[in-house]
Parts: structure tokens; C-alpha cells; sequence
């Protein structure tokens, strides 16, 4: 058989392909409104909702919840009824499976560690993924948009709100259930796995780019000079921007936000910027230090 | 024969009928509310919503389809219980027997299988529902708080139910979770600065997660435990605060401008 149609239709991947499908749906519903409410905006008319009336909740809203409960209910039997779940063999300790992945949901997770080592991809970035959810609403201070879709009136919380969901945790999610083989090499669709394959990844060190052994004390200063750079220059940069063209919205922002905001975006940014350093220049490690490296 | 209204009429004034349903129900504006805040499950509503409520348009129903993806899970998890030891010598030949020896086995494994990924997609659609709205504003911040910690919760359910059929896919997606605890900053063997506390793979994160160096039986138990009890237990009581809370920041948002 087709090795992607395999990976497809094994059991467990069932539930992604039903993800990419409810999830595309709703983007598209979801962009769809808020781009209709955009019209009416622009028209200085009352977007859907705001000019609702009260129903009763007996039985309007109870008969929906439970035609909703049956339709569910009678979907998970079916899927149910046409699909098992699979039983592997029983655990065995001394024998590891290539590859072997966490459960689909921490794929993306397992995804980062191409990119970083484990103590920033399993633990670090994702504290930092629920600490900057928690705090969306605190550091959001845009009061338009409240109660309705729309996109233009929150275009910038909307546009990296959705590239950290549908591409840093969906997409890496999709790439490591359907084109990550053994070794966590990549599979196309219409590759065979092959469990003999080596690559050979002539990676190198950032300093080693200048010539510089990336383990020896002058490649150690680089990697310190570059990653405080990104982190200063990034933390420092967007208020020198501020300060010039929006010097009021710093005001209303205030320091806690402003350092919260830009900590937590400069993290999410280095996830993208490590991988075009990894897939474009073959560069691992920024930075080599005896307790870490990034 | 009587007639199917003198049958009713007869149930309705029986003694017992009338000490369940209290009332009877005309389809009056007073006992349609009534219908609702007297009724334990359903005064979890208000007695009037607005029209978005009810139409999908606006919530597609997502953080409701998310709860009734939740009691699912409870009701099937709580019946496999009955068929399932949680000891590394029982564990996979109960999942087997389930296969070959119970009657509807399968299904109900499979319910709550396909059960436990529908609700972890369901969840993360609410969320982005919840966004997108941008209901997470004032006054509601601190329920998308509690929401993103239901998210966390959601995963852990998961992820701690995948090691109970004690299979291969189990053991090592549970191997490769819990390695990550080992390289925790500080607090595992593996990770940066660890050396500073003197932790080793006998008294690490991944350790206290284990209950071991290595995962055997004890976290099986362990995994068990959260995934049957500590988890849903703690899932509940933020469930309540989260629908508690949706009330009293004012129902499902409506647009402010
Ligand atoms: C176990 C998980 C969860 C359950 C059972 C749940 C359930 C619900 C329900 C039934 C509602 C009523 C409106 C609706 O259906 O959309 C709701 C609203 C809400 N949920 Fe959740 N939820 C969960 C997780 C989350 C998550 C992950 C978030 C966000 C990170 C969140 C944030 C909110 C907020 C802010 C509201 C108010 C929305 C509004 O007023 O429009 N919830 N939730």
C-alpha cells in the first residue's frame, strides 16, 4: 500500500484527519464572519448580534443542546463501530520502536526538539506557551472587538495569535504525524520508510560560520554577543519603534505590559527563526556554554 | 380503554410523579422558568439567553460539545474501571479480555478512545472560538485564565490515559514525555544547572513522576491514578468555577463597542 495512505488510515491518525478538516472549517467560518462584521463596521452598521433579543432558555436553547448531544453521541458510535483501537504488543522495555512519538497532540513539542534541546522544547517554551495564553487578556489592551468576530479592528493580536496556532502548533502537529519517519528524518508522502537511512548533517555552530570553534572561549563570547544581542535588541528595539511613531499607545501599554508583551514574542519568534537557521544554514547551536546551549 | 390524556392526566396526579416534578407544566412564561431554575441541571443556564445562544453562528457550540465530550469520557472510563487492574502482570491481558471476553468491549474501549481525541480537538477549537470573539476581554480575562488551565488539564487526561493499556505505543510515548522531566532547569538530572542541587535520576522530576528511574509499575499506578482521579477531580471542580463564571461575567459576550 501507499505509505501515506497507511499513515492516513491507521487508526489513532483518524482523529487528525477529522482535526484538519473541523479545524479548516472553522477557520474559514470564523474569518468568514469576521470579515462580513468588517463590512458592516465600515458601514457604521450594528454587526450580527448586537442587536439581539432574549429567548427563552426552555426550550430554544435546551432542545439545541440536545440535538447537538445526539448528533455527537451518534457520531462517536459510528466511528466507534468502523474503527478499533488499536492494542500494540505488550510494553517491552528493551525494545525501542523507531520512531517512537509522544501522543499527537505533543507532537508539535516533540517537533521543536529537531530545533532546540529538550530542557527549552519540553520544558521552557512550553511553560512559556501557558504563561503567555494565561496572559493574553492582560496584555491585549485593545477594548475593540469584544463580543464579535472581526478581523480588522484586532488585525495584529489576531494575526500572531493564529500563527502560533495554526502554524507553530498545527502545522508542526501534521508534520510529525504524517512526515516524520524513523530517526525523526523526514518522509515525503510517497516515500517508503527505509530504517537503514542515515543522513549525513554536516551542521556546524553559529561561530563556526566565521571560522570560529564554536566549544573554544572566543566562539563562547559570540554565541553570548549574538544571543544578547537578539534578546536586548529584541526587547529594546519595538520601544525605540513605539516611541517615535505611537509614543501614546506606550503610555496607555505601560512598562509591565510592554516587557511582558515583548519577552513572550521574542520567544515565540525564536522557534521560527532557529528553524530557517537550522533548515536554511545548517547552523545547530547559537550558542555553546558548559551548562547549556541554545 | 382510557384515553391518552386521562392516561396522563392520571400519571401527573400521582403521588409519586408530582414529588419528582413538584409542579406541573403549563406553557406559561413563569413556568418556563421554572422549567429551567428548578431543574439542578438546567438552572446551570440563565432562564433567558439571547438569540446568539442559541443559534451555532456565533459559539458553534464548541465549549458545550467539549463538556458533553467530558462526561462521555466519565461515564465509559468509569465502566472500564470495572474491567481494568492497574498492575503491569494485568494491566494489558485486561485490555485484551476487553477485546475477546466482555460483552460490547470493543466499543467501549473504543468510545473512549475516539472519545478522548474528539475532546481535545473540540477544546482547541473553543479556544480559538474564544479568540477569535475576543471574549478572553474584560470582564472575562480571568475565565479564559481558567479555560487555558482546562486546556492543560485536557492534554494531561490524555496523555496519563495512554499508559494504562500498558502496551508499546504507551510505554514509549510515555518514555518520551517523561525524559523531557529529566532535563528540566534545575530539577532534572539531564538538565542545565542541575548539578548545582545535586539531582540525580533517583531524586529528580522524572523520578517523582515515575515513582522510579524507569517506567514500571509503580508508574503505571501513578499514571493511573492521575488519569482516573486526581485529573478528572481537579477538571471538575474548574469546570464548575469556569460555567459559575460564565454567568456572572454577563452570559456568552455580546458585542461591546
Ligand atoms: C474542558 C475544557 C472546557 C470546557 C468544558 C469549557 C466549557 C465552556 C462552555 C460550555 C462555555 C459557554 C460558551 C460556549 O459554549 O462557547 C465556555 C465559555 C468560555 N470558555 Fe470555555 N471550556 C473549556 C475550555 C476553555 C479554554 C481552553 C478556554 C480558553 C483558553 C476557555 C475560555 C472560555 C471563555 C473566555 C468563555 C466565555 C466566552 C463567552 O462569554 O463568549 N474555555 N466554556
Amino acid at each position: 500500500m501507499n505509505p501515506f495512505i497507511e499513515i492516513i488510515t491507521q487508526p489513532d491518525n483518524i482523529a487528525i484527519v477529522i482535526m484538519i478538516f473541523m479545524v479548516s472549517f472553522f477557520m474559514v467560518w470564523a474569518f468568514q464572519q469576521a470579515f462580513h462584521n468588517d463590512r458592516l463596521l465600515a458601514a457604521g452598521l450594528p454587526v450580527d448580534g448586537e442587536n439581539d433579543k432574549f429567548v427563552d432558555t426552555f426550550k430554544p436553547l435546551v432542545r439545541i443542546e440536545l440535538i447537538i448531544a445526539l448528533v455527537v453521541m451518534v457520531g462517536l458510535t459510528v466511528w466507534s463501530i468502523l474503527v478499533d483501537a488499536p492494542l500494540e504488543e505488550i510494553a517491552n522495555p528493551t525494545l525501542t520502536p523507531n520512531p517512537a512519538k509522544a501522543p499527537w497532540y505533543f507532537l508539535g513539542l516533540q517537533e521543536l526538539l529537531v530545533y532546540f534541546d529538550p530542557w527549552l522544547a519540553g520544558v521552557v517554551l512550553p511553560s512559556l506557551i501557558v504563561v503567555g495564553l494565561i496572559a493574553i487578556p492582560y496584555i491585549d489592551i485593545n477594548p475593540k472587538g469584544n463580543g464579535y468576530y472581526t478581523f480588522a479592528e484586532r488585525k495584529w493580536s489576531i494575526i500572531i495569535f493564529s500563527f502560533g496556532f495554526f502554524v507553530l502548533w498545527l502545522l508542526l502537529i501534521v508534520i510529525g504525524v504524517f512526515f516524520r519517519g524513523p530517526g525523526w528524518l523526514w518522509y515525503w508522502p510517497w516515500q517508503e520508510w527505509d530504517h537503514a537511512r542515515v543522513v549525513f548533517e554536516p551542521f556546524r555552530d553559529l561561530s563556526s560560520v566565521v571560522g570560529v570553534d564554536s566549544r573554544s572561549m572566543a566562539g563562547f563570547i559570540i554565541g553570548a554577543v549574538v544571543t544578547g544581542a537578539y534578546l536586548i535588541g529584541g526587547m529594546v528595539a519595538p520601544y525605540m519603534y513605539w516611541k517615535k511613531n505611537h509614543p501614546e499607545f506606550l503610555t496607555k501599554l505601560g512598562m509591565i505590559r510592554y516587557i511582558t508583551i515583548v519577552f513572550l514574542f521574542i520567544n515565540m519568534m525564536s522557534i521560527p527563526i532557529k528553524m530557517v537557521l537550522r533548515l536554511v544554514f545548517l547552523i545547530k547551536y547559537v550558542w555553546i556554554t558548559p551548562w547549556f546551549s541554545i | 380503554m382510557k384515553s391518552l390524556p386521562e392516561i396522563t392526566d392520571k400519571v401527573k396526579k400521582n403521588l409519586i410523579w408530582k414529588s419528582i416534578f413538584r409542579r406541573d407544566y403549563r406553557n406559561t412564561v413563569r413556568d418556563r422558568a421554572q422549567a429551567v431554575f428548578g431543574n439542578v441541571f438546567l438552572h446551570l443556564h440563565p432562564v433567558q439567553v439571547r438569540e446568539s445562544a442559541v443559534k451555532l453562528r456565533f459559539t458553534w457550540g464548541m465549549g458545550g460539545i467539549t463538556f458533553f465530550a467530558f462526561i462521555i469520557l466519565v461515564i465509559t472510563g468509569v465502566v472500564l474501571m470495572f474491567y481494568y487492574h492497574p498492575s503491569i502482570e494485568q494491566a494489558y491481558t485486561d485490555i485484551k479480555d476487553l477485546e475477546y471476553q466482555v460483552p460490547y468491549g470493543v466499543i467501549l474501549r473504543n468510545l473512549h478512545r475516539w472519545g478522548a481525541h474528539f475532546m481535545v480537538i473540540v477544546v482547541m477549537i473553543h479556544m480559538f472560538r474564544v479568540f477569535m470573539t475576543g471574549s478572553y476581554k474584560a470582564p472575562r480575562q480571568f475565565n479564559w485564565g481558567v479555560g487555558v488551565i482546562l486546556l492543560v488539564l485536557t492534554f494531561l487526561l490524555s496523555f496519563t490515559g495512554y499508559l494504562t493499556p500498558w502496551d508499546q505505543l504507551g510505554f514509549w510515548a510515555i518514555t518520551v514525555g517523561t525524559n523531557m522531566g529529566a532535563a528540566t532547569p534545575f530539577l532534572g538530572y539531564q538538565g542545565p544547572f542541575s548539578e548545582f542541587l545535586h539531582i540525580t535520576p533517583f531524586n529528580d522530576v522524572r523520578f517523582a513522576l515515575l515513582g522510579g528511574a524507569l517506567v514500571g509499575g509503580n508508574a503505571l499506578l501513578r499514571s493511573y491514578i492521575w488519569h482516573c482521579v486526581a485529573i478528572p477531580l481537579v477538571a471538575t471542580i474548574l469546570m464548575m468555577v469556569h460555567f459559575w463564571r460564565v454567568r456572572k461575567d454577563g452570559g456568552i459576550s455580546k458585542p461591546q463597542k
